[in-house]
């Protein structure tokens, strides 16, 4: 008996060590990353890891030396576009995963079909078209051109959350419509109060998604300094000319974007864990 | 009801009285006659809108789409300034745009045609039967209920249409064209090639194929390795921190999962410097005395693959993880107890009961993040750029993907056409192993009945 005790205890001291050396290395990049935005000492990479001086000059540098690269106004920009195509995106995600789930109409297999076609395509391929139909319309360079591009393709990303549909009972839905609801109103007042996990994982992807992308927002603002968000500004920083210079605000404007996102990451977790899971695991 | 499956214009006008043959000719008519005013005035409207789209632009606009232009921008002596002047020429690229949205614009009508074809009938059968034509009202209560999906599927389409199909149709036609440096509008024109790309690529132009393949062998060993590597891992990550008896399982998940959260522009730039010759890493492996000379992590190319295979374990570990875990939670109890009575030791449960439940859950996961590395753009453009150079390639490095190949040859020197071409070829690459992955699956769930 106490050598199956011995032997348990051992493995799980592997696996401690393990989970140890693993969490290490997921960590190194974060605290590099940490430490760089307080070096005193400028220029891209040095060859130690823990800086010679601490300073919190890149910030001060980052917020309030705006003259060519205006760090406040990129976050302002990044802001608006993230809250304005996150509402777009959920309302139109969540529309078009419960149609799918739950009515059935004969364009509803081949509307799936062709979402799934559609995503074939890599999509940097349109990259210039979609560039070219935006100044057709007079749109390139402005913060609705990006809102517009980050939420107009929502309606092909129903897969997660029609799989989420699927696993609400179909009997609530019967219920209310004996007691007289139409289709609207199961969908309002029975469907959605229920899906509390996939809006909030709708809206925390939508939301993240204009944070991360450099290649979009770069293709349509141009040259344009001012209209730049967080990710395109910061990317710009890291060009041949700039780097030198502009390594270590680079490292102060990543943490500052990263610490919000991740905060509020872990605190949804739960909710992603649920979206991503939820269909599959419960179905 | 307006979706009335089995009804071809045929045989509507076969059947149809004189009010629903007049709506072939006519929009509305049929409901016009039959008190249908509002309903009736729409479709009328949107007939008359469409002719006078047509008469004033649309034929032009196809027109075009089939020249692409044909009056070149020149310049002309100006006796009034006294110097020669640019007189602008025909824009093959607005030729094609407008001539895309001009045929979406018929197509758009053509859906609305037939819907009032089918209107007609069914008001025509419905006073046959002698009732009451629905009103305007009961129509637009209908999109409330039995219509729904009408009313919420019209945006998402409108938007679907917009900014993905009509860019994608474009940049198919463009696959078809000489749409490359030596031709950009507006001081030149392009022109229809047929499939002379398609066949440079493949095996007409030594310097093209000679790049398409080794790009594309690489990409497919990329994206196998990428996802086994991830997957495996990640199950392996997710059975360690679920192991009974390790406690902080949260802390584990989160540490993990922070990867998820923070831009992968951040990560993988911060990456790039870590592993540079002279990044922290070498000088640390330098000056513990494990490593004599700075290892190449990102300008050899054996280095360089093995690299962005291993960095790539960083990001995609976690998205395994959380899965497997949320699985893992999933699987009830005793079953693990029943085979545990039985006298199953833990490799025989894990065999048996853990892991066909994990590839029951993620094999379509597996397919589509599959796809997902074949087109994984961001870890070869950040941290690599498709270096090393290949000086036998066409401006493409030994790490670059097709797509991050595809997006240079786009963004850096404008050879469209090319672009184009290797999307359309990356696109029919994607759907032949995806059918033929989703059979095998779909196969796997029949034999075994697992749901």
């Amino acid at each position: 008996m106490r050598s199956v005790k011995t032997t348990r205890r051992l493995s799980n001291l592997l696996v401690y060590a393990l989970l140890i050396i693993i969490s290490l290395i997921w960590i190194f990049p974060i605290v590099w990353v940490v430490l760089t935005s307080f070096r005193g000492e400028s220029g891209s990479f040095t060859s130690y890891f823990i800086p010679k001086t601490f300073t919190l000059d890149n910030y001060k540098n980052l917020l309030f030396d705006t003259d060519i690269f205006s760090y406040p106004r990129w976050f302002m920009n990044t802001l608006i576009v993230a809250v304005f195509s996150c509402l777009i995106t959920t309302a139109i995600t969540l529309a078009t995963a419960y149609v799918i789930s739950r009515m059935r109409f004969k364009l509803r297999k081949p509307y799936m079909n062709v979402a799934l076609v559609l995503g074939m395509f890599p999509a940097f391929m349109s990259m210039i078209a979609v560039y070219y139909v935006l100044k057709t319309i007079g749109l390139t360079q402005s913060l609705l051109a990006l809102i517009l591009v980050y939420s107009g393709a929502a309606g092909l990303s129903f897969y997660i959350a029609k799989g989420f549909f699927d696993t609400v009972p179909k009997s609530l839905d019967e219920a209310a419509r004996i007691d007289g609801a139409n289709n609207a109103q199961i969908f309002y007042k029975i469907t959605l109060p229920l899906s509390k996990p996939i809006i909030v994982y709708t809206a925390m992807t939508s939301f993240m998604a204009p944070w991360a992308d450099f290649i979009f927002a770069r293709v349509i603002m141009g040259d344009n300094y001012e209209k730049y968000t967080v990710a395109v500004g910061l990317y710009t920083m890291l060009s041949r000319e700039l780097i030198d210079k502009y390594f270590t605000q680079f490292a102060a404007g990543s943490v500052l974007i990263a610490v919000p996102i991740t905060i509020l990451f872990i605190v949804l977790q739960r909710f992603y864990v649920e979206g991503i899971t939820g269909g599959s695991v419960k179905g | 009801m307006l979706i009335n499956s089995g009804t071809s214009p045929v045989k509507i006008f076969k059947q149809g009285n004189f009010h629903t043959r007049l709506s072939f000719v006519i929009m509305g008519s049929a409901n016009l006659f039959n008190k249908q005013i509002t309903k009736g005035l729409l479709f009328l409207l949107s007939q008359i809108i469409y002719t006078v789209f047509m008469l004033t632009a649309g034929v032009r606009w196809i027109a075009g789409l089939i020249t692409l232009g044909t009056k070149e921008q020149g310049s002309v002596y100006d006796p009034e300034v006294g110097f020669n002047v640019t007189v602008a020429g025909d824009n093959s690229m607005l030729f094609m745009i407008y001539g895309v949205m001009a045929i979406i614009i018929t197509a758009v009508f053509l859906i609305i045609y037939y819907a009032n074809l089918k209107s007609a009938y069914a008001v025509q059968s419905v006073v046959l039967k002698g009732k009451n034509p629905p009103s305007f009202k009961q129509d637009l209560k209908s999109l409330l209920d039995e219509r729904f999906h009408f009313t919420m599927m019209s945006v998402p389409i409108l938007g679907i249409l917009a900014f993905t199909v009509l860019p994608l149709i474009f940049m198919i036609l463009i696959a078809f064209t000489n749409y490359d440096r030596a031709h950009q509008p507006p001081g030149n024109l392009f022109d229809w090639v047929g499939l002379t790309n398609f066949k440079a690529m493949l095996w007409q132009n030594d310097l093209l194929a000679g790049t398409f393949f080794p790009v594309l062998m690489w990409t497919l060993f990329w994206a196998v390795a990428a996802t086994v590597s991830c997957y495996l891992l990640g199950i392996i990550v997710a059975l360690l921190i679920n192991k009974k008896g390790i406690r902080f399982k949260p802390m584990w998940r989160t540490i993990l999962v922070l990867t998820i959260a923070i831009p992968q522009f951040i990560s993988l730039l911060i990456m790039r410097n870590m592993l540079n010759q002279f990044g922290p890493i070498n000088t640390l492996l330098q000056n513990a005395g494990i490593i004599d000379e700075a290892i190449p992590f990102l300008t050899d190319v054996n280095w360089a693959r093995a690299t962005v295979i291993l960095v790539n374990l960083w990001i995609g570990i976690p998205y395994t993880m959380l899965m497997t875990s949320g699985i893992l939670m999933n699987i009830p109890q005793d079953l693990y107890e029943a085979a545990r009575i039985d006298g199953a030791g833990p490799f025989k449960v894990f065999t048996k009961i853990t892991m066909p439940q994990i590839w029951f859950v993620t094999a379509p996961f597996l397919i589509t993040q599959f796809i997902g590395n074949i087109n994984n753009f961001n870890i070869i453009y950040l941290l690599t750029g498709g270096e090393p150079f290949a000086t036998d390639y066409y401006v493409a490095g030994k790490t670059d993907l097709l797509v991050t190949w595809l997006y240079k040859l786009t963004a850096d020197e404008k050879d469209y056409n090319l672009a184009s071409t290797i999307g359309i070829l990356v696109f029919i690459i994607s759907i032949v192993i995806s059918l033929l992955a989703y059979r095998h699956t779909a196969s796997y769930k029949k034999e075994d009945q697992y749901s």
